[in-house]
């Protein structure tokens, strides 16, 4: 594959969001956790809440700011490296993206800084509203962006305006109801819920293990084992309702990551395992579950899912019916006005496939004089790389059955055993701390890798969408944010781990003081005292 | 949805180039003192302690400040998506580079005093000075080249070109009258920044703000006046030639533009046009010798007057047009042919109705909230939370 300005800005875009995507999803999580810590100290009046509340607050600072600095760029990358795509659809995509800033970046940068400055000036009311400020604000965050994202994977509530030369709104409602942007939204914001909750997990584990502030430890684990199992469910119904939803709308990445090849019976068989082979179009090695497939797509027994195949070749009559509404178009542009009643209706009849036609000008300037082979090329461009596909989305499933087990395992052990923790648990908790990351970027390639070769699908090629740039151009900024995001996340990484060893530092007096004689209490009331102090196991070294 | 043939499309159009310009300023008026101060950082404080006071008086309201720069990316993108597709590619290695420079900023503010090593954080505290020095002077570097025209076009398709190699066009920007336009806003923010330290600051740090403030806003002053002066005699204008339709559908190569006129002709068809350039001098003037003196509270705002004033004499001087083409003119955007559609600008209008009063109204309680100097004390005492 030659390596040109569409090749150079994709991988800039994909490197970029999917490093935007390392931080996002701890923010969503972390500062929801974080506000109903702090709820807790503000109805118990438990001090130890309160230190809960600003240590796991720090992490999610320092998490947070690189969320912050990383989503400038992503806010005006559309226009500097796709400039072709904001003009195209720009009247739909902009809305939500300046929505997303009054309503939701506002709010979680005007009140995050009052968090961390705010406890002296502030009542306990009122900075626990602030903490809950910010949660809703970054979550807001999530619901405009994917309501934009969402628009591009199922473009609904628009129409090409050939005066204009773009797609423009013509129902705001059903842009902001798009059923595929609400079953993402849900998705995602719960994917980063169950990331915060491992998070979480995972170090007060190494603090459990390491027999270092046990009560901190003991009670972010109740928080964030409950939390984490109703969000880990959540991930994977909703996630199966962006499977249904996507169904609808997108059947080619249906297909491409099952790995469909040709039509099958309703209801298809679940490839559970297997080696696409995309030049033979075949799997090796399948192993197949018959009916779950037809089941998550279709949702009954008899309606057929399409295979690749049937989707080319449908693909290949959309190009062809996509011409008659370009020359149409032609002809509209030059007589505005004028344009016969017929041209006018050759158009309207054909417009929804106009966008299929456009993937003809990566191989003529005039798509109208493509040849057979062309539209065939054109046709077979619209299947995407498979293998990527079917294994990224074999992880991100099997990791989301994971957490469901790993949270409902802690959830059980912290409400039904005291709190006891076998030491090889713990460690497990640990391990896994990376993986919701991972969960959460493969659930990205799955969305982004499956729309192509669209930007926007059926209505925007991506090789069109880009902006005239030279490659020397691209390069650069590819080349400088690559060592610029390194360097940042090395120095993130870095500060992330220091205070995590340090633990939580402040009102350390009168936590300790407050935890000693609540202890007291609970032995005294006749209650097991082991029961607190027992699951405390002995440090390592 | 008939509702929003209620409001004129004219109408709209007008109110979005409004907003435009109400984000612009308000960027400037905010995220600009937090850009004149870390581009003062290292010159008005000589000591950590001194400069972790610099750093905490904008450390609680930057982020918020900041959201207007990228509102105003959003609400570009949204009401005006031909002006964010040319611009932004258009300078492209300057938009890198002003990103750049962003990004060092939330980082350094919050990570330079996690660590104590000095190396550590004197390093963060020139990557703040970047950061704040490096927009700040990236912007009006920007606005000089819009107002001599900008070397794009458009196709039929509405796709857009650009001419000149790839170093060319980003050294192309840097020529003597939009260096000139850079001075002005960034020498204008650093004074934005001393009258935010003259306020929120006492002592050594607040007298140096006020001598840096004095100078800078001497400098303001009579790079306004001088590129007003070269506005009039170097630069060529750009007018529509035929009467604007507007209403019409935003399709920028509709009209007919002639680059044979001056910019200041606008101060002829619409005299009352003045009174921006003169805000601009009066704000800037009195925000200069409320920093001599003794005003605080007054020095700021007056300052603020100032940008208000200076940044409306650039649009209003170039109404009705946005992004003028100094390669072909007839793809000049204006306000009649690069907005979004009749329906999504009310929209727009709509949900910017509701919220922008809910954010003024809470920026100001978080301000209130933060009323008062930041002192030694503060940051010493209280080391874990601040920055």
């Amino acid at each position: 594959m030659e390596i040109g300005v569409v090749e150079l800005s994709r991988l800039q875009f994909a490197m970029t969001a999917m490093y935007h995507f390392l931080f996002v999803p701890l923010t969503l999580g972390l500062s929801v956790i974080v506000a109903i810590m702090e709820t807790v100290y503000v109805m118990t009046d438990r001090p130890i809440w309160r230190q809960m509340t600003k240590f796991w607050g720090t992490l999610f600072g320092i998490n947070f700011v690189l969320g912050v600095a990383t989503g400038i760029t992503m806010e005006f990358q559309f226009g500097m490296n796709w400039s072709y795509y904001s003009h195209y659809v720009g009247d739909i995509f902009g809305a939500p993206l300046a929505i997303e800033g009054l309503m939701a970046f506002f709010l979680e940068a005007t009140f995050v800084g009052l968090f961390f400055f705010g406890w002296d000036k502030l009542t306990k009311l009122q900075h626990m509203v602030v903490a809950w400020l910010v949660a809703v604000g970054s979550n807001f965050s999530a619901l405009w962006i994917l309501i934009a994202n969402g628009w591009m994977q199922n473009p609904v509530g628009a129409a090409f305006n050939p005066e204009t030369m773009r797609m423009e709104m013509t129902s705001f409602a059903e842009v902001l109801f798009n059923p595929v942007a609400q079953a993402k939204f849900v998705h995602t914001v719960s994917a980063g819920y169950v990331t915060a909750a491992v998070f979480v997990l995972g170090v007060s584990a190494w603090y459990l293990l390491k027999g270092r502030h046990i009560e901190l430890a003991r009670r972010s684990i109740a928080v964030a084992a409950s939390f984490g199992l109703a969000s880990a469910l959540s991930v994977v119904v909703l996630g199966d309702e962006s499977g249904y939803t996507a169904g609808e709308s997108q059947k080619m990445k249906i297909a491409a990551l099952e790995a469909m090849w040709e039509t099958e019976p309703a209801p298809a068989s679940f490839t559970l395992f297997g080696i696409p082979d995309q030049e033979a179009r075949e799997t090796k090695y399948a192993i197949h579950i018959p009916w779950v497939m037809g089941l998550i797509g279709t949702r009954s027994l008899t309606e057929e899912i399409p295979g690749i195949g049937q989707l080319e070749e449908e693909n290949a009559e959309k190009i062809r019916n996509g011409l008659i509404a370009y020359d149409a178009l032609l002809t509209l542009r030059q007589e505005r006005d004028q344009t016969p009643q017929d041209v006018r209706d050759r158009f309207e009849a054909h417009s929804d496939d106009l966008g299929h036609a456009l993937l003809l000008k990566r191989y003529v300037d005039d798509p109208r004089d493509a040849t057979d082979e062309q539209i065939a090329q054109a046709a077979a461009d619209t299947v995407p790389r498979v293998w990527p596909l079917f294994w990224a989305f074999r992880i991100m499933v099997g990791l989301g059955f994971t957490f469901i087990g790993v949270m409902t395992y802690f959830f059980y052990r912290a409400n039904f055993k005291q709190m006891r923790f076998p030491r090889p648990a713990l460690w497990l908790a640990v391990c896994i701390i990376p993986t919701p990351w991972i969960a959460a970027e493969m659930g990205w390639i799955v969305a982004e890798f499956g729309r192509q070769p669209w930007t926007v699908d059926g209505i925007l090629p991506t090789a069109l969408s880009v902006s005239h740039l030279s490659v020397a151009d691209v390069l650069i900024t590819l080349i400088g944010f690559m060592l610029f995001y390194s360097v940042l996340f090395v120095v993130e990484i870095g500060l992330m781990l220091k205070y995590i060893r340090k633990g939580p530092v402040e009102d350390v007096e009168e936590t300790d003081a407050w935890t000693s004689r609540h202890i007291q209490r609970l032995s005294t009331s006749g209650e097991d005292p082991a029961a607190l102090a027992a699951p405390a196991p002995q440090p390592a070294e | 949805m008939i509702l929003f043939e209620f409001v004129s499309f004219e109408l709209l159009r007008v109110v979005w180039w409004l907003l435009l310009g109400v984000l612009l300023i308000a960027f400037a008026m905010t995220d600009g003192f937090d850009m004149g101060t870390g581009a003062l950082l290292p010159f008005v404080a000589r000591t950590d302690v001194e400069r972790r006071v610099v750093i905490n008086t904008v450390g609680p309201v930057w982020e918020g400040n900041q959201v207007w720069f990228i509102l105003g990316g959003g609400s570009i993108f949204a009401a005006w998506p031909p002006l964010y597709a040319v611009s932004f590619s258009g300078f492209y290695l300057a938009m890198f580079t002003i990103l750049a420079a962003l990004i060092l900023r939330p980082v350094g503010f919050k990570y330079r005093s996690k660590r104590d090593d000095p190396r550590w954080r004197t390093a963060w505290d020139w990557a703040l000075f970047a950061g704040g020095a490096v927009p700040a002077l990236i912007f009006g570097v920007a606005v000089g080249n819009v107002l001599q025209g900008v070397p794009f076009r458009l196709t039929d398709d509405l796709m857009p070109i650009y001419e000149g190699t790839f170093y060319g066009k980003f050294l192309g920007l840097l020529n003597p009258f939009a260096l000139l336009a850079g001075i002005v806003s960034f020498s204008m923010l650093l004074m934005h920044g001393a009258a935010w330290l003259a306020l929120k600051t006492e002592g050594d740090i607040a007298r140096r703000a006020r001598t840096y403030g004095t100078a800078a806003g001497a400098v303001a002053i009579g790079g306004f006046a001088l590129a007003g002066l070269w506005l009039a005699f170097g630069v060529e204008g750009y007018r529509l030639v035929n009467p604007a339709i507007t209403d019409g559908p935003s399709n920028p190569l509709y009209s007919e533009v002639a680059r044979d006129t001056s910019w200041l002709a606008a101060y002829s068809t619409r005299p009352w046009i003045v009174i921006a350039p003169i805000l601009g001098f009066v704000g800037m003037t009195m925000a200069l010798l409320k920093l001599r003196g003794a005003g605080e509270v007054s020095a700021l705002l007056w300052s603020k007057l100032g940008i208000l004033g200076v940044i409306s004499s650039v649009g209003l001087t170039m109404f009705p047009f946005i992004l003028p083409s100094s390669i072909d003119p007839r793809s000049s955007l204006t306000v009649w042919d690069s907005s979004s559609s009749h329906m999504t600008l009310f929209v727009m209008l709509v949900v910017t109705a509701i919220f922008l009063p809910l954010i003024l109204a809470y920026t100001a309680w978080v301000y209130k909230v933060l009323w008062g100097k930041v002192t030694e004390d503060d940051v010493t005492s209280n080391s874990n939370n601040v920055y």
